[in-house]
């Protein structure tokens, strides 16, 4: 079965003051049709290892693997890594003007799977998507994500994902700013896509709220850019119950 | 980064304009004249200079200039009519005087003009093309006149290819209730040097599209003047400029609001790529005392795609009058955005593919703009071989 496999990867930051460690050591497989959640403390390096995942190269990998399926994600480009199947809905999706979301989407989409689209049931299928997740056909000639609402972005991120079908997708509080009938909407394009593909999900998020829609099998506590602790669906009830205290009290009195 | 100017400031310097002092540099001050002894050599650093590269510019300041060193040909629509004079036409220099060194000798250098005009409410049915072929180095002065007489329409092309080292003047009449597009395209070879003059003046209720692309050539500098002298005119200016490694691309307008119930909309981009690519861009717009109900709005942003190149900007809107309908500029220079780079190549997007996207955004509103489908396809091709050309610069990308 295909998995995403991390290895005691560590990973720095560039800064103007040189290079600054925030990922100090992270375990984590993830096998396909799993979905894991990962919670933690604002800052504690939750989006790098996302964006040091996808390939972001404001970051360095000092040491670690990671694969896909086998493979070494870290040799390969940006582009290479969505390639293989990795999709990264960011939690600050990018304004790229000019560029229309079709003409963008229909590009992706040929790059992914290395042939241009049937024009007619991809244009089909565009519509049913943006028809499932509630967004206006008028989106489809805006440019991508110029004057999105932040609701609205993260829409078109799940968009992204359920067109193009990646083998693991990380979603980088894909739920924060989402009014409750969004977040529905959201989650069920998550739900549909773990139903219509096998994929393997990485979800990061501050909340249970969405937990209650995306039932995971696994939730990670992330402290201090390490895994501090894993279990079942029921460690998130107990986050959101007790908060981070234990584990930063914990980590303070290690690094002291 | 957004320039404003402080408009009260300039409405204020217009409010005692007999005897008081004009803010510096002011366009209405600035001297035109058709006599070489008015507008000298220049030293660098005037005003209209202080960004261009004077030394590489040296031979079009001399008086001596030839004719033989550019080709012209022309194709014309049929209801189009086209001629050859000596430069003793009384149509010639009816549009304005020169404002600047490079207009003067150009003006008192050319030997033969070529004129061409769309009579009286001919409607043109294709694009004329008038193709200014550089086959020397010798310094060399040509002239063109586009008359569009009253309610006439056309589109003239004025194509500039080759190599050549050209002082050049463009004079647009555009009559009462004409509508006139001109779109000149410098698409030089490597080692040209290009000054070129436009002097536009607009009848009645006429309309103009003035376009100006700019690929090609070591150094082009296009300084468009436009004078309204009846009411009801409006011009839409655009510009599209893609500099490469030490490339001078410079573009100077001038707008001169004298009458009123005028409108003007100017728009340029351009993108700047290698070390030493440098552009110029300055807009100057005069609302005059007159000019009441005046409608101005100009534009200017560049996209900087690598290190070592550098965009001026000068927005400079002087308001003379309180009684206008609207008047605002904005002027942006930004870096390519690496964070726009990671967003599309994380979509599986190979890095190529993904700066295409970005430039051909950042220019395909404009491109709509220009109107003339066969003109527009040439210029997303010219984009692909810019692009092309700094691709083969930009792939010391990892490959893996
Ligand atoms: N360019 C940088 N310079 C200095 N520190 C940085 C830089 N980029 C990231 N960091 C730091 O790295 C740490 C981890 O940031 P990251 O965005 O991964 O946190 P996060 O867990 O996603 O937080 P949040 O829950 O707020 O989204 C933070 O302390 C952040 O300040
Ligand atoms: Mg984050």
């Amino acid at each position: 079965m295909p998995t995403l496999e991390i290895r005691d990867l560590h990973v720095s930051v560039e800064t103007k003051e040189g290079p600054k460690p925030i990922l100090r050591g992270v375990d984590l497989t993830i096998a396909s049709g799993e979905t894991h959640a990962i919670m933690g403390p604002n800052g504690s390096g939750k989006s790098t290892l996302a964006s040091a995942l996808a390939g972001h190269p404001k970051y360095t990998v000092t040491s670690g693997t990671a694969t896909l399926d086998g493979e070494d994600l870290l040799t390969m480009t940006v582009d290479q890594r969505a390639r293989a199947g990795l999709f990264l809905a960011m939690q600050y999706p990018v304004e790229v003007s000019g560029v229309s979301v079709a003409n963008f989407l229909r590009t992706a989409k040929t790059a992914i799977s290395g042939e241009a689209p049937k024009l007619r049931t991809w244009g089909k299928e565009v519509k049913g998507a943006m028809e499932n997740l509630r967004m206006d056909p008028a989106f489809a000639e805006r440019s991508v994500n110029e004057g999105f609402s932040g609701g609205e972005k993260k829409r078109h991120e799940i968009l992204q994902m359920e067109l193009f079908k990646p083998r693991f997708a990380i979603l980088d509080e894909t739920d924060s700013g989402l009014d409750v009938d969004a977040l529905r909407v959201v989650s069920e394009g998550v739900n549909r896509a773990k139903e219509e593909t096998d994929i393997g999900i990485l979800l990061i998020t501050h909340y249970t709220r969405i937990l209650r829609y995306i039932k995971p099998d696994f939730v990670h506590v992330f402290v201090d850019g390490k895994i501090a602790e894993e279990g079942g669906s029921e460690l998130a009830d107990r986050l959101e119950e007790e908060g981070y205290d234990k584990y930063l009290g914990a980590n303070k009195t290690v690094s002291a | 980064m957004t320039l404003t100017t402080d408009h009260t400031r300039a409405v204020a310097d217009g409010a005692h304009t007999h005897g008081a002092v004009k803010p510096q540099g002011s366009r209405a001050e600035r001297r035109t004249s058709f006599s070489l002894e008015d507008i000298p050599i220049p030293n660098g650093r005037e005003e209209e200079w202080r960004f261009s590269p004077a030394d590489r510019l040296q031979p079009l300041f001399q008086a001596d200039l030839g004719t033989s060193g550019v080709t012209v040909e022309v194709s014309a629509a049929p209801e189009v009519v086209v001629e050859t004079v000596a430069r003793d036409d009384a149509r010639l220099g009816t549009a304005g005087k020169p404002g600047d060194r490079t207009a003067v000798t150009a003006w008192n250098a050319f030997e033969q003009a070529t004129i061409v005009t769309i009579p009286k409410e001919a409607v043109a049915s294709e694009v004329t093309s008038v193709r200014l072929t550089g086959v020397s180095k010798d310094a060399t002065a040509a002239h063109v006149l586009v008359r569009a007489e009253r309610h006439s329409e056309a589109v003239v092309v004025l194509d500039h290819d080759g190599s050549g080292t050209l002082a050049e003047t463009v004079e647009i009449v555009v009559e009462d209730g004409a509508h006139l597009t001109v779109v000149s395209v410098q698409d030089w070879a490597a080692g040209a040097v290009h000054a070129s003059s436009h002097r536009a003046r607009l009848g009645r209720d006429a309309k103009l599209k003035h376009v100006v692309v700019t690929f090609g050539g070591d150094v082009v500098r296009v300084t468009p003047d436009t004078e309204f002298t009846a009411t009801g005119g409006e011009v839409e200016m655009v510009g599209l400029y893609f500099a490469d490694t030490d490339q001078h691309q410079e573009h100077r307008l001038f707008v001169d609001h004298a009458v009123p119930d005028c409108k003007s909309r100017v728009t340029y981009k351009g993108a700047l790529q290698g070390s030493g690519a440098h552009t110029v861009w300055v807009g100057d717009v005069l609302i005059r005392a007159a000019a009441e109900n005046t409608d101005t709005y100009e534009l200017n942003r560049n996209l900087v795609l690598s290190d070592g190149a550098r965009a001026d900007s000068v927005p400079n809107l002087e308001i003379e009058t309180g009684e206008i309908a609207g008047a605002g500029h904005a002027s942006a220079t930004g870096r390519f955005d690496d964070e726009q780079l990671f967003y599309l190549q994380a979509r599986g997007i190979p890095e190529i593919e993904a700066r295409r996207l970005v430039v051909r955004g950042f220019f395909a509103e404009l491109i709509h703009e220009i109107g003339v489908p066969e003109v527009e396809e040439r210029l997303l091709a010219s984009i692909e071989a810019e692009l092309e050309k700094s691709m083969s610069v930009i792939t010391g990308a990892p490959t893996a």
